[in-house]
């Protein structure tokens, strides 16, 4: 094709044959549909072109079995339409478990990117392919959204909550990372690159450096320094729950709620811990709100889901939990092994 | 018929039938009757506007009461149930008073008794209003009205400044209402002194009223979500 | 047709003179024109600021201007064209006009509260104004919280309170439609007697006069936070961002089907005329009227799939956006029945009814792309959502208008346009528009996100092909302006019916007397007939 004119985005996930494959779909019946209904206006406009200026039209009023006729066959249609969407959607945001966790943080008006192993990026994230990668992201300001299109995934950053997005990378290469939600004057500007690296590249850049302690070992070293161990002592001792083994647990809260410990319950407990106290206990936790950064929180996130055994640095005893969304109920187990729609 | 229809015969040339018209008939429409269902309609869907209006708020309470149950008793709890449900009495009188004075337009009552059901709808109006007036200022002088002054001593000091700002957002809008409810019964009740009204025009009165009832419904359903969150915990 | 030489009798234009009689006036077809002028006005300038976002996007970099002024140019685009353009135009201009003729009434129910609407569209319209004069507004027209709220300095409350004003204007004008309809029918005029220009915007006055207030409420939450920091819509404060978006969607999904609804409206019009035939299925398109304002009011989080929403909420409303489609298609086919078989004629008010059949259809078959859950994840906030809303608002609801104001002006002016002029329009209009916007549909799946000052070097032949088909679009726009502005004076008179069309309307005089009717009519029939009543299958 032409040198600068890309018809179409290069596919560089396995999520992005799939997502392609429904848009084929839907591209094939609206130029069905289009195509027909232009040329039957085109042809009746012409064929039946009043040839007197007092000519009248035929006296036809209808035919429900016609009105039938097209009112469930494009409903036939859309329903399969509507059930492949959805098939695809819950594919495209259940991370398959032991994915590789990257944590990501929108501000006006960069992408702050932190690896597990510590290493830090700036509107750059390097992932390998060939393994699922999942990104929980957060905001320090406003709405943004994360996409990469040549992968064919996106989601909201939202201050107040985590977003969670996923995709395994299939083609080396270096892809466009766009804000696509408007977050101010350099809305444009928040851009950046994901390089996916064959394994054994992706391993070298890893062991490259710039690496300065994962969040996990930073989440320790905050736990300490902000003297949470003071009141969250192992062997129960102290004044606030104990938190090993917690993470991915069910919980009692005071006002006889029962939760799940995600990672949005851990963010609430650090910068608002009298929301949601957990049943038995005082509510004498101090905030955090202006003395950790985002980054910090979901460090210390880390650092708790670590106790747990959890996160892609050991194999989990329960399952990675996306965080909540507002009022939604725990989604059901991904399906195994589907590959795309062909 | 080469235009689909026929052209009724024993008219004027507006199409009025041949009798004086009222003088209220407004010239577009064809008789006191159907410029009174005009009217009546218009206000019931105009009341449907208000509805969803302060249905924005009502899904904003749900969705912070729901996310904060106990900070939303605590807050509630700070709020003078006594004050509120003398209120509650006071609307519902009125709007007694308001159905006396539309019957007794209806039935082309005196004048004075007209101007006497409609007079003590505005002061029960009036005293609905003074009294939120006691409520607010008290809000104030205890540093519960949100902004940089609030204050809070009770264990959830988030939810309880979300609940004040719905608290004064909803009972706010809805003294809006009640003043230019307030306004609507002054210029009604210039009219009845006037005698405007009688059996076979009543309409204002009637819609007025409509839009004061509204105004009391709205009251029934603010005071329980806002003065009696969790009334039957006690401690 | 026929030019007439005798001059028109008293009518509504010459009853009476004066700017008084016309800031005065109580007739509502005084009120529609009065529409008319400040509507076009709108227009003209959020097409000024369209003009301005294309001449920026022609080069991928931010070298016409700042970014941050092109961030106030697409909002103000944004908020004029919908709120002061899109929403009033038809049902405004064309409702206000027709409306009370086709029920066979004498004006609508409340003719003050029609002249207040003007006064509050105008001053609403003032106050967003002044919003962009002074500085302007660069949230968006969709003002998502936080940003809003928090972080833009820039005129957010005033522009809100503009839209918040304006509401009421469209709030009283469904009021006053939905009484006119039920209560000032003339004596035979039953319901299935309607025409189904009166149906569609009954359906739309009932989108009007619900949705609209939530809007209202919710910029004014916006205002309140904005002003007392109240927390709201702002997690820092304590409030939900995305309770922001379930508020205003809301209102902002059935608010397109207040745009669209009108136009088909129109086109049931144009198309029966034109073909001189009954519509095809009068009772399915006069439902699905229906159907199109109750399913639009359950669908409004497909806006929200990628903002972390429940996955089964999202299921809700992608099922229900696949249904809010079929009665449009249904219209659609409904409206193709009606050609076949008609005595066509090719005037410039059927080009236009061609263009909207053949551009919403297009629309609204990429909106099921958007319906689409997994697929909606890629496209969400790129130019293919753009060129989506374009279709059906500027490809099917301007089209509608534009195909309305010829149709009727001849009515409205007793004036007959050039038709030469504005065939030729027409067709420019036509690829102009698809010039611009089809190739966003590309430039969108390839990635190119919305409201970027500055763009990545491989979107740009797309971008100069649009800024192209911009230009002419807008030559196309301001055609009908010059010659419909020529013909009040110049163009030859039009009769009582200059298209040999049915209808109440065109059984008065052009222009019509100020009482619309000298006698109340009496129907027996519906009103659009162009066969006897007996029904008959397909020939």
């Amino acid at each position: 094709m032409f040198e600068n004119l890309p018809l179409f985005p290069e596919q560089a996930s396995e999520q992005a044959a799939q997502v392609d494959a429904l848009f084929f779909f839907l591209v094939a019946v609206s130029a069905f549909f289009a195509i027909l209904i232009a040329m039957m206006v085109a042809v009746f406009a012409v064929k039946f072109h009043r040839r007197r200026q007092d000519e009248v039209g035929d006296a036809i009023h209808g035919s429900i079995p016609l009105e039938l006729f097209w009112t469930f066959i494009p409903l036939g249609i859309t329903m399969v339409m509507f059930v492949w969407g959805a098939w695809l959607f819950f594919h495209l945001t259940r991370a398959p478990k032991g994915a590789m966790e990257v944590y990501v943080v929108g501000k006006q008006w960069m992408w702050k990117v932190e690896h597990m192993d510590g290493q830090r990026e700036i509107n750059e994230l390097h992932v390998p392919v060939g393994r699922p990668v999942k990104l929980i992201m957060g905001s320090e300001d406003v709405i943004h959204s994360f996409f990469i299109p040549a992968f064919r995934v996106k989601a909201d950053v939202i201050p107040g909550r985590y977003n969670t997005m996923w995709f395994t990378a299939n083609a080396p290469g270096r892809y466009h990372i766009f804000c696509t939600q408007y977050c101010g004057t350099k809305h444009a500007a928040m851009i950046g690159w994901v390089t996916a690296m064959e394994p054994a590249g992706y391993q070298a850049w890893r062991s490259g450096g710039g690496a300065t302690g994962g969040p996990v070992e930073n989440g320790a070293k905050l736990f300490q320094d902000l003297a949470c161990n003071t009141c969250h002592k192992e062997d129960g001792s102290g004044r606030g729950p104990v938190l090993k083994g917690l993470f991915g647990k069910e919980v009692q809260l005071s006002s006889g709620q029962t939760i799940t410990v995600d990672e949005a319950y851990v963010r609430e407990s650090i910068l608002n811990p009298q929301a949601k106290v957990a049943a038995g206990f005082q509510p004498i936790m101090p905030t955090f709100q202006g003395l950790v950064s985002e980054e910090q929180v979901l460090q210390l996130i880390a650092y708790v889901k670590s106790l747990s055994g959890e996160g892609s640095a050991a194999p989990g005893t329960s399952a990675t939990q996306a965080p909540s969304p507002a009022g939604g109920a725990q989604p059901p187990a991904p399906p195994a092994k589907k590959s795309g729609m062909n | 018929m080469p235009d689909g229809h026929a052209h009724a015969a024993p008219l004027d040339a507006h199409g009025h039938p041949h009798e004086p018209a009222h003088p209220k008939l407004q010239h577009h429409f064809d008789d006191m009757g159907q410029q009174a269902e005009a009217s009546t309609l218009g206000m019931w869907v105009f009341l449907v506007t208000e509805i969803l209006f302060f249905g924005g708020l009502f899904m904003c309470y749900l969705v912070y009461r729901w996310k904060s149950p106990s900070g939303f008793q605590e807050a509630s709890f700070e709020l003078n149930r006594v004050w509120g449900a003398t209120n509650t009495a006071v609307l519902i009188i009125s709007s007694l008073t308001m159905a006396l004075a539309v019957r007794a337009a209806q039935t082309s009552a005196k004048r004075g008794t007209q101007v006497f059901f409609l007079g003590l709808t505005m002061f029960f109006g009036l005293v609905f209003l003074g009294i939120k007036a006691i409520e607010y200022t008290d809000k104030f002088v205890h540093h519960h009205v949100p902004g940089p002054h609030f204050h809070w001593d009770g264990q959830y000091p988030k939810p309880a400044e979300q609940f004040y700002s719905l608290y004064f957002a909803m009972t706010g809008l809805h003294a809006v209402h009640m003043i230019v409810g307030v306004g609507i019964m002054a210029v009604i009740t210039w009219m009845a002194w006037r005698e405007t009204f009688d059996e076979d025009y009543y309409t204002p009165v009637e819609v007025a009223g409509l839009y004061w009832h509204f105004v009391d419904i709205v009251w029934i359903f603010l005071f329980p979500l806002l003065y009696l969150i969790g009334g039957h915990f006690k401690g | 047709m026929d030019t007439i030489t005798t001059a028109p009798t008293l009518n509504y234009l010459n009853s009476a003179h004066g700017l008084a009689s016309w800031l005065l006036t109580r007739d509502h077809k005084r009120i529609a024109l009065l529409y008319l002028v400040s509507v076009t006005a709108f227009f003209a300038i959020g097409g000024f600021f369209a003009m301005m976002i294309r001449l920026e996007l022609v080069t991928p970099a931010a070298d016409f201007v700042q970014p941050d002024t092109y961030n106030k140019l697409f909002t103000m685009h944004g908020v004029i064209m919908v709120f002061f353009f899109l929403i009033p135009s038809i049902p405004a201009v064309l409702g206000n006009f027709m409306l009370p003729i086709m029920v066979g009434a004498k004006d609508l129910a409340f003719p003050r509260i029609n002249l207040l609407s003007w006064y509050i569209y105008v001053l609403g319209g003032l106050f967003t104004l002044t919003a962009a004069v002074t500085g302007g507004v660069d949230t968006g027209w969709t003002f998502y919280a936080p940003y809003s709220t928090a972080s833009s300095n820039s005129h957010v409350i005033m522009a809100g309170v503009g839209v918040f004003i304006t509401g009421f204007s469209s709030i009283l004008t469904g009021l006053n439609f939905i009484v006119t309809v039920h209560r000032m029918r003339a004596p035979g005029l039953t319901w299935f007697r309607l025409p189904l220009f009166v149906w569609s915007h009954y359906a739309t006055s009932l989108i009007m006069i619900l949705g609209t207030p939530v809007i209202a409420i919710t910029v004014l939450l916006v205002a309140v936070e904005r002003g007392l920091h109240l927390g709201i819509f702002d997690p820092a404060l304590g409030g939900d961002p995305i309770l922001f978006q379930h508020l205003f969607w809301f209102y902002s999904h059935p608010a397109v089907y207040i745009m669209i609804l009108p136009a088909m409206g129109v086109t049931s019009e144009i198309v029966q005329a034109f073909a001189r035939k009954n519509i095809f299925g009068y009772a399915f398109v006069a439902f699905s009227s229906l159907a199109i304002a109750i399913i639009g009011f359950l669908v409004w989080g497909h806006h929200l799939f990628v903002s972390g929403q429940s996955t089964y909420a999202g299921l809700i409303f992608s099922i229900l956006s696949f249904l809010v489609a079929i009665p449009s298609a249904v219209k659609v086919f409904n409206w193709t029945a009606t050609i076949y078989k008609g005595a066509v004629s090719w005037d410039s008010p059927m080009l236009y009814a061609f263009g909207f059949v053949g551009l919403f259809t297009i629309g609204g078959l990429t909106g099921l792309f958007l319906a689409s859950m997994g697929l909606d994840v890629h496209v969400h906030d790129t130019y293919f959502i753009i060129a989506h809303f374009h279709y059906v608002m500027v490809g099917g609801a301007i089209m509608g208008y534009l195909g309305g104001l010829h149709y009727w002006w001849p009515k409205i002016t007793g004036r007959m346009y050039p038709e030469g002029w504005a065939k030729f329009a027409a067709l420019t209009v036509f690829v102009g528009f698809n010039l611009t916007f089809f190739p966003q549909f590309i430039v969108g799946y390839l990635g190119m996100p919305r409201r970027y000052a500055m763009y990545a070097p491989e979107f740009q032949v797309y971008n100069v092909m649009s800024s192209a088909g911009a230009s002419i679009l807008a030559v196309g726009y301001v055609i009908p302006l010059i010659y419909f502005i020529w013909s009040l004076k110049y163009a030859p008179l039009a009769g009582k019916d200059p298209w040999g069309a049915k209808g109440l309307e065109w059984e008065i005089p052009s222009p019509p007397p100020t009482e619309n009717f000298a006698v109340t009519p009496i129907v027996t029939e519906r009103t659009h007939q162009y066969a006897p009543s007996r029904e008959v299958g397909i020939a």
